[in-house]
């Protein structure tokens, strides 16, 4: 493909932009506009009138849900396979691609002899996580996915932060924890 | 010879005095904290401060001045180890004292007939109100130096000195461009400016539209708002009141609210007819021709604030060697040429 070249022709200083009150005046329209269009749509919205786009694009974000895009890395999830079993097979390739060495799995034996093994515990610190999704993509079995579509993950201690494998599955509801001077 | 004066006339007087600065100025004021966030906020699609509440009951953000204040009241006063104390305490003091004092000046209303004897609506009479409201701006730059000097801060130091260069080029373009209404008017009082404007039918603003022009940028300039906000900076530079914290900051702040309700104010009764509405004749109709007089100069007052406002959330800043070159270089020769100009024609139409 041949490179194109596109020049960019820049805007003549003439004397109205010399001046600058004519360009102010221009930017105050912008501006004016926006004030009264916005102001306008809240108060028909005020008086119950429908139909209206709204007069701003603020998420109200506790008392309404967070956005996220569809590609958004959110907290981690392990996935189980068809008859419940976790499909974590402890290859560890998670735990060494990951930048952060947040992750950490011990392993055992597994009682299908056609897998040889299985996670024993899976713990993952998300107070250390970076959240770059490296996990994810080594994963040679689909077993753990960053798609809980939860953001606010917090905790009155560092201990806390760390989630285990039940409920990474979701098979055990993290207890949200009490700060200590309480 | 204050004897001489009778005691319904000085209780007059303080309430006057009063009204303009504590009910009119500091109520302005807190409601610019008010009015310069949401107004910001709908004109960048945004809601604004809305979380402050008493019981649950929010009114549109209308509590945050009064969060505001207690915040500021409640903060540690810290004053830095090198600071010089007194100077360091005083410096806000004058800064918002100068502010505060040109609102006494300022002609809310003229002279109206009530009760069988004359009340004259301006809360500090003076023949020559222009001059000392510039004056007392003027003066305000020794608070800016003095916080400077006094925090012990060399980068408090930087942003007086900043500040000081700024506020004297813009102090001599305000006036600069105010000698050309003030040779038409042939005064320096803001009632007969006002009373020029009324009898010759016609606002300052169409006959001095330059001046008008020079006078609300210059003023922004001097009140240290955007796009002249180097002085202070809110974030990201280092500004004067850099050691400064609680209420003494708060001060500060203040000042520039009051400052801009000075300059809007000095507009209005030199540009906008003052407390003039056209079509009525108001001093001849009593208390209710005073109160509108009043309410006529507040909304027209409240109205400019508005405009400067929103000049403030659409501009980008200047840099500094810029804001000092549109000071002398341009507005300075500009508002002289204006007055030579003015001077010339004044001599051609006699």
């Amino acid at each position: 493909m041949a490179i194109t070249v596109r020049a960019v022709v820049r805007p003549a200083r003439t004397f109205a932009t010399e001046i600058y009150l004519v360009e102010i005046a221009r930017g105050l329209a912008i501006t004016f506009r926006h004030l009264f269009v916005n102001l306008f749509r809240h108060a028909m919205r005020a008086l119950g009138v429908k139909g209206l786009l709204p007069g701003a694009v603020t998420i109200q974000y506790p008392e309404d849900p967070a956005v996220l895009g569809a590609r958004a890395r959110t907290r981690h999830r392990l996935l189980k396979r068809d008859d419940g079993a976790p499909r974590c097979t402890a290859c560890l390739l998670c735990e060494t691609i990951c930048p952060a060495k947040c992750i950490r799995i011990t392993a055992e034996n597994a009682p299908d002899p056609m897998i040889e093994k299985r996670a024993k515990t899976f713990d993952i610190d998300l107070g250390m996580c970076v959240f770059c999704g490296y996990c994810v993509e080594a994963c040679p079995v689909d077993a753990i996915h960053m798609d809980a579509n939860e953001v606010a993950i917090s905790s009155y201690s560092r201990k806390d932060m760390i989630w285990d494998m039940p409920e990474l599955l979701g098979d055990k509801p993290k207890l949200s924890s009490k700060p200590v001077w309480s | 010879m204050m004897l001489a004066i009778p005691l319904g006339d000085a209780l007059f007087t303080v309430a006057k005095v009063l009204f303009a600065v504590l009910g009119f100025g500091l109520g302005i004021a807190a409601l610019l904290g008010w009015v310069e966030r949401k107004q910001s906020a709908v004109m960048q699609d945004r809601i604004g401060a809305n979380r402050a509440s008493i019981f649950g009951i929010t009114i549109i953000g209308l509590f945050h001045p009064l969060a505001d204040a207690i915040k500021l009241l409640t903060k540690e006063d810290f004053v830095a180890k090198g600071a010089r104390k007194p100077l360091h305490g005083l410096a806000p003091i004058i800064s918002l004292g100068c502010g505060m004092f040109c609102l006494a000046v300022l002609p809310f209303g003229g002279v109206i007939e009530f009760a069988g004897r004359a009340w004259d609506l301006r809360p500090i009479a003076l023949p020559m109100g222009v001059p000392l409201v510039l004056a007392a701006l003027a003066f305000g730059v020794h608070g800016i130096v003095m916080a400077g000097y006094a925090s012990g801060s060399n980068y408090g130091l930087l942003g007086a000195l900043r500040g000081a260069a700024q506020m004297i080029a813009y102090e001599v373009c305000l006036a600069s461009a105010l000698a050309g209404p003030l040779f038409l008017y042939g005064t320096l009082d803001f009632s007969q400016a006002v009373q020029w404007q009324i009898s010759h039918g016609v606002w300052g603003i169409a006959v001095q539209p330059l001046a008008f022009i020079i006078f609300l940028t210059a003023g922004a300039a001097v009140t240290k708002r955007i796009p002249f906000d180097l002085p202070e900076g809110e974030s990201e530079i280092v500004g004067y009141h850099v050691e400064y914290s609680g209420m003494k900051f708060g001060m500060f702040m203040m000042t520039d609210f009051f400052e801009s309700i000075v300059i809007c104010g000095v507009v209005t009764a030199l540009f906008l007819g003052g407390w003039a509405i056209p079509g009525l004749d108001l001093p001849s109709r009593g208390l209710v021709g005073g109160t509108l007089m009043v309410a006529s100069f507040v909304t027209k007052v409240l109205l400019l604030l508005f405009l400067l406002m929103q000049v403030r959330w659409s501009l980008p800043r200047f840099r500094f060697d810029q804001v000092l070159g549109l000071g002398w270089k341009n507005l300075l020769p500009l508002a002289l040429l204006n007055f030579l100009a003015t001077t010339w024609a004044a001599y051609l139409w006699r």
